[in-house]
Order: C-alpha cells, then structure tokens, then sequence
C-alpha cells in the first residue's frame, strides 16, 4: 500500500439549505481502483465534482500528493495530473477523434503563445492522442467526426480524451452509463488495465463492474459516507443492503433500478 | 475544393485586386480600397465571433480608437511618421481591447453582447462630447502618414493607387497571418472554447486567458482597419465607433459566413456592393437592403462562403467533396 495520491478530507458542501455532501473523507492511490456508490442523489457527482475542481467545498481540505490543492481552479487540477470524464458525453461534437484527443494532449503542454506553429504537427501530441485512442479501442475511427459516433464510442471517446491529457488520477463517472454489453466489457478491461497505472475513483451504477473492479468501495446515502471497504465487506453489509432497499448489492441478476437511460447527447 | 482549384483561385483574385487600380475610375479604386479596409475589420471580428465563440457588439470602439489616434498624432501642417503613427494605432486599439476585455469576459452569452456594446458607446461618448478628438465635428488628418525612413521614401501615401495597394498588402497580410495563427495551438484551443468551454476547462486549459489574448489580438487588428480607414479618408468622427459600425461589421461577418475569413472579406465586400447599388436606386436603400440581408441569412445559412459547395452539391454529377462542417 503506497501514500494516497488524492485525498479528500472531511469535504462537506452545501448548495443554499441542502447538503449535498457532508464530511465525506475518501483517499485514492495508485494502483487501487476506488468505487463510489449510492443511490441518486447521494451525493457522488457533488463529491467528483469538489475532487475535479468544478465545486468549491463549503469545508474540508484536498490534498493532492500531499500538497493542499482545495483552492486550486479545475483547469489548474487538470494540469497537475487530475483528469475527469463527465457522465454525459462532454466532447467536440464537430471535431473528429483525432482532434478531440489532440486538444486534450495539448493541454498539459499548451505553449500558448506559439501562434505561428502547425497544431496539426506537433508529434509529440499526436503520438499521445493516437495512444489514447488505441487504448480505449476506437482504432479506425480517428478520423470520424465526433459527432458522428455512436453512443458508446462517445463514451469511449470520453475516457481517452482523459487518459490523452496524462493524468496519474482519473475520476470517471459512469463510464458504463448506456453502454451496450459488448462496449461495456471492453470499458471493464480497460478499466482494469488503468487501474495497475493510475489512481482511479470510479463513479458506476453497473454493480457488477463495480465488484470485478474495485479494490475499496464507498457508500453513500444522503450526502454523507455510509460505509467504506473492501468489496466482500460492503456486500455483507447491513446497513448498505438497507439503503438500498433490499436489492442485493453485487448480484448479477437483479435489476440495476438505479441505471437509468442516458441520452448523452448534448452539443456544445 | 481541392488544393489545385483553390490555388487557382488565389491567383484570380489577387490578380484582380492588383487590376483595379487600372480598371476602373478613382472613385472605384477608393470604393474596393475601402472594402478592403472594411475586409480587415471584418476578419478581426470573425476571430472573436466565428472562431472563439464570443459574439461582440461593440468592435467598432477599437476601429475608431485607432483612427484617433492617427488624428491626434498628426500635427496640423505635416504629416505624421507611418512607423510612428501605424504601431501607437494598433496599439492603442489593442490597449483598449485588453482593458476591456478583461472586463467583459467575465460575462457570457447575451450579457457579453450588451457589455461588449455598453463599452464601445462609452468610449463613443468620450469622442462626442469632449473636446478631446474636436467632440461630434471629429478632426480632419489634413496629411497621409509619411513613409519615410532615415531619409529614403519607399512608398508615398498621398498617391492613392500607391495607398490602395498599401492597404491590399495589408489586407493580404491579416488573411494570411490569421490563417497561420488558426492552424496553430494558439487557434486550435480558441476553436475548442468555441466548441466547449467547460470542457477544454477541465482538460487544463485557462480559457479566460486564451479569450482575452483573442480579443485583443481582435482589437489590434480591428485598429489596423481603423488606422487605414482613417488614412484613407483624411477625417475622423466619432460615427465611426457608433453602435451602426459594431452592427454593419458583425452584419457582414454573419452575410460571409461565420467561422470562415474569406467569407468574412466577402461579407464586407457583400455589404458595401449592396449599399452602392441600393443607394444608386433609391434613397430609402436601407429598406431593401435590410430585406436582402434577412433573405440571406434565412437561405442561406452557413453565409456567402458556403454558396460554392451548394452550387457544386446542387449540380448533378459533380462530387460532393465533403466539406461539410455544420
């Protein structure tokens, strides 16, 4: 067990008279592949969002390697090493594969104010962009118009804008959300080849996915952390299999009522 | 269009532009010189509206500042040094553009158009109602800037087919310094925030400092059109800022084609041809004008700049190159 690459401590905030997270700790680190679960409205996209920097926390620290980085802008988070990718398909509807992931290299070596280069030659980029693409498995498909993909492929897509920008944390929600059998096995493996190289905090309803994946998983009911474990302890859990009505936490056959149809288009 | 064609038709239209001085009256050649001028302004705009996302109703501030500047820095019985009276325009404009850019970028949408236009009337009413550019009567610039340099004179200004090939340089100039700077990382990324901003935020990218640094380098260029509008034509009034200026420019960008510099050029050059032949018919030109507009908007989306490929897909038997991007 190494040092926590991302920790959060005691975050809690509060959007007028509802607190939507309160107290919740959690810690990542490399290697580990780090659950959130909860039902709607737990509070897990607040708490990915106070993480990513899009949230300021209300109170509590986040410490990232150490070093305070709760006053930290997202895009500042974003360059230190903490990538997210969004639950609803957030990328360039008209910029094809290729691009989308160069955009997203480019970040982490931006060289704003060289005005006269070539984007398009910058090797350095592509070669990362073209990685993350051959990671995710959207070969072939690099020069399609984003736009154009299918639901899934967007999803794909998603995640290797993330892993193009280099990041050693990913905060992923739902990358599973709406995601044919097929697609969502291939997410799983690569989830699972991520996990040896980066610290990952995976929000996911696919309960499934969740208890093949991950090495510590959190609960969380009503803005605040319930329990936080290894797998085999939060299947055997009381108090989780309360708040979650009776449905059997981690079996394959029951009916995920929490996985809700995502239509994940939006345009930006 | 392939790279064969579109060479072709760089040669055809710089050649008519170097044509026009000996084809037609002075009249005409001070007409496409300031279409020209207006071409300029036009493609600074369509950095900010087509390329970045950030639709400015108050462009005409820079344009005009840039003109006074020139104004104010020529004594009444001389001219002004050009290596002088050029770089302090264009830097005043981009001075401005970057005070009030920082300003303005804080606000989105529909808010930054009416900040963005709150600005520029601002400074207007700075020009018309102090003395300080000679209020609504606005300043003559009785000289052309002097383009002499340690005693040796490459080109004189006052000679208006060398000014109208002075000016085409430089309107060549801006097209291909913009293109170069859209293609590089600096325009890629202002192409992004266009496209999505809270997500190029997330991927690491400080977009407010990328907006800004846009639209002063709009500002600036907008000065460059302001500075040459302003040699052009010997005079300077605070009209040239006015809400109408912000307007025509952004009217020409949306005939051209957003997101498109050639179409933003033929947008100026739309807009001045329809004024000339409406108000050669009829003194109530604005109206049909108006109409014409609207009908272009409405017909054709995508502006001017997309005429040729619907014409070649509306053609049987020609290829659909697949150059769509709407």
């Amino acid at each position: 067990m190494s040092d926590p690459v991302l920790v959060a401590d005691r975050l809690t905030r509060r959007f007028g008279g509802l607190t939507a997270n309160q107290d919740v700790s959690l810690a990542l680190e490399q290697g580990r592949l780090h659950a959130l679960l909860g039902p709607n409205g737990a509070g897990k996209s607040t708490c990915l969002n106070l993480l990513s920097g899009e949230l300021a926390p209300s109170a509590g620290r986040i410490l990232f390697g150490g070093r305070d980085i709760t006053g930290l802008d997202a895009h500042r988070r974003s360059r230190a090493g903490i990538g997210r990718s969004f639950q609803r398909s957030n990328i360039f509807h008209r910029f094809t594969v290729l691009e989308n992931c160069r955009l997203a290299a480019q970040a982490r070596a931006p060289r704003p104010w060289r005005v006269f280069n070539d984007a398009s030659r910058r090797l350095d980029l592509l070669q990362r962009a073209h990685a993350a693409i051959e990671q995710v498995g959207l070969i072939g498909r690099a020069d399609r118009v984003a736009g154009a993909l299918s639901h899934g492929e967007q999803r794909q897509l998603e995640i290797a804008m993330v892993l193009a920008t280099d990041a050693r944390v990913l905060l992923l929600d739902e990358p599973l959300a709406g995601m044919g059998s097929d697609e969502s096995m291939q997410m799983v493996e690569l989830l699972r080849k991520l996990r040896a190289t980066h610290a990952i905090l995976l929000v996911e309803h696919d309960m499934s996915a969740v208890f093949e994946l991950a090495d510590v998983i959190t609960v969380m009911v009503d803005g605040q952390v319930l329990e936080s474990g290894p797998p085999e302890q939060i299947r055997g859990s009381a108090a989780v299999r309360l708040a979650y009505l009776g449905h059997d936490i981690g079996d394959d056959a029951a009916p995920d009522v929490h996985a809700q149809p995502r239509s994940g288009v939006r345009d930006g | 269009m392939s790279g064969h064609a579109a060479r072709f038709g760089a040669l055809a239209l710089c050649s008519a532009l170097l044509a026009v001085p000996w084809l037609g009256s002075a009249f005409y050649t001070e007409l496409v010189a300031k279409t020209l001028v207006l071409s300029i302004f036009a493609m600074s705009l369509d950095l900010l509206v087509g390329f970045s996302g950030l639709v400015s109703f108050g462009h005409a501030a820079f344009f005009g500042v840039a003109a006074y500047v020139l104004a104010l820095l020529t004594p009444k019985f001389e001219p002004a040094s050009l290596w002088i009276a050029l770089p302090a325009s264009i830097a005043a404009a981009g001075l401005a553009a970057l005070v009030i850019g920082f300003l303005v970028l804080h606000t989105r949408g529909v808010y930054f158009i009416m900040v963005t236009l709150a600005f520029a009337q601002m400074i207007y009413f700075v020009f018309h109602d102090t003395e300080i550019g000679g209020g609504s009567d606005g300043l003559y610039v009785n000289f052309k800037p002097d383009a002499s340099l340690f005693g040796f004179k490459p080109f004189d200004l006052a000679d208006s087919v060398q000014l109208y090939y002075f000016i085409m340089a430089l309107a060549l100039i801006t097209y291909a310094v913009l293109t170069r700077v859209l293609r590089s990382s600096f325009g890629r990324t202002l192409m992004g925030i266009r496209s999505n901003e809270h997500r190029m935020r997330s991927l690491g990218y400080p977009t407010f400092r990328y907006k800004l640094a846009a639209f002063t380098v709009a500002g600036a260029l907008a000065g460059l059109a302001g500075f040459l509008y302003a040699v052009l034509y010997g005079f300077v009034t605070p009209e040239l800022m006015a809400w109408h200026q912000s307007g025509n420019v952004l009217l020409m960008v949306i005939l051209g084609g957003m997101g498109n510099l050639l179409g933003a050029a033929t947008g100026a050059f739309a807009f001045v041809g329809m004024q000339e032949v409406f108000s050669n018919l009829t003194k109530h030109w604005q109206l049909p004008m108006g109409v014409l507009i609207v009908a272009a908007v409405l017909g054709l989306p995508g502006g001017l700049a997309r005429l040729p490929a619907r014409i070649r897909r509306a053609v049987p038997g020609t290829r659909d190159d697949g150059e769509r991007n709407e």
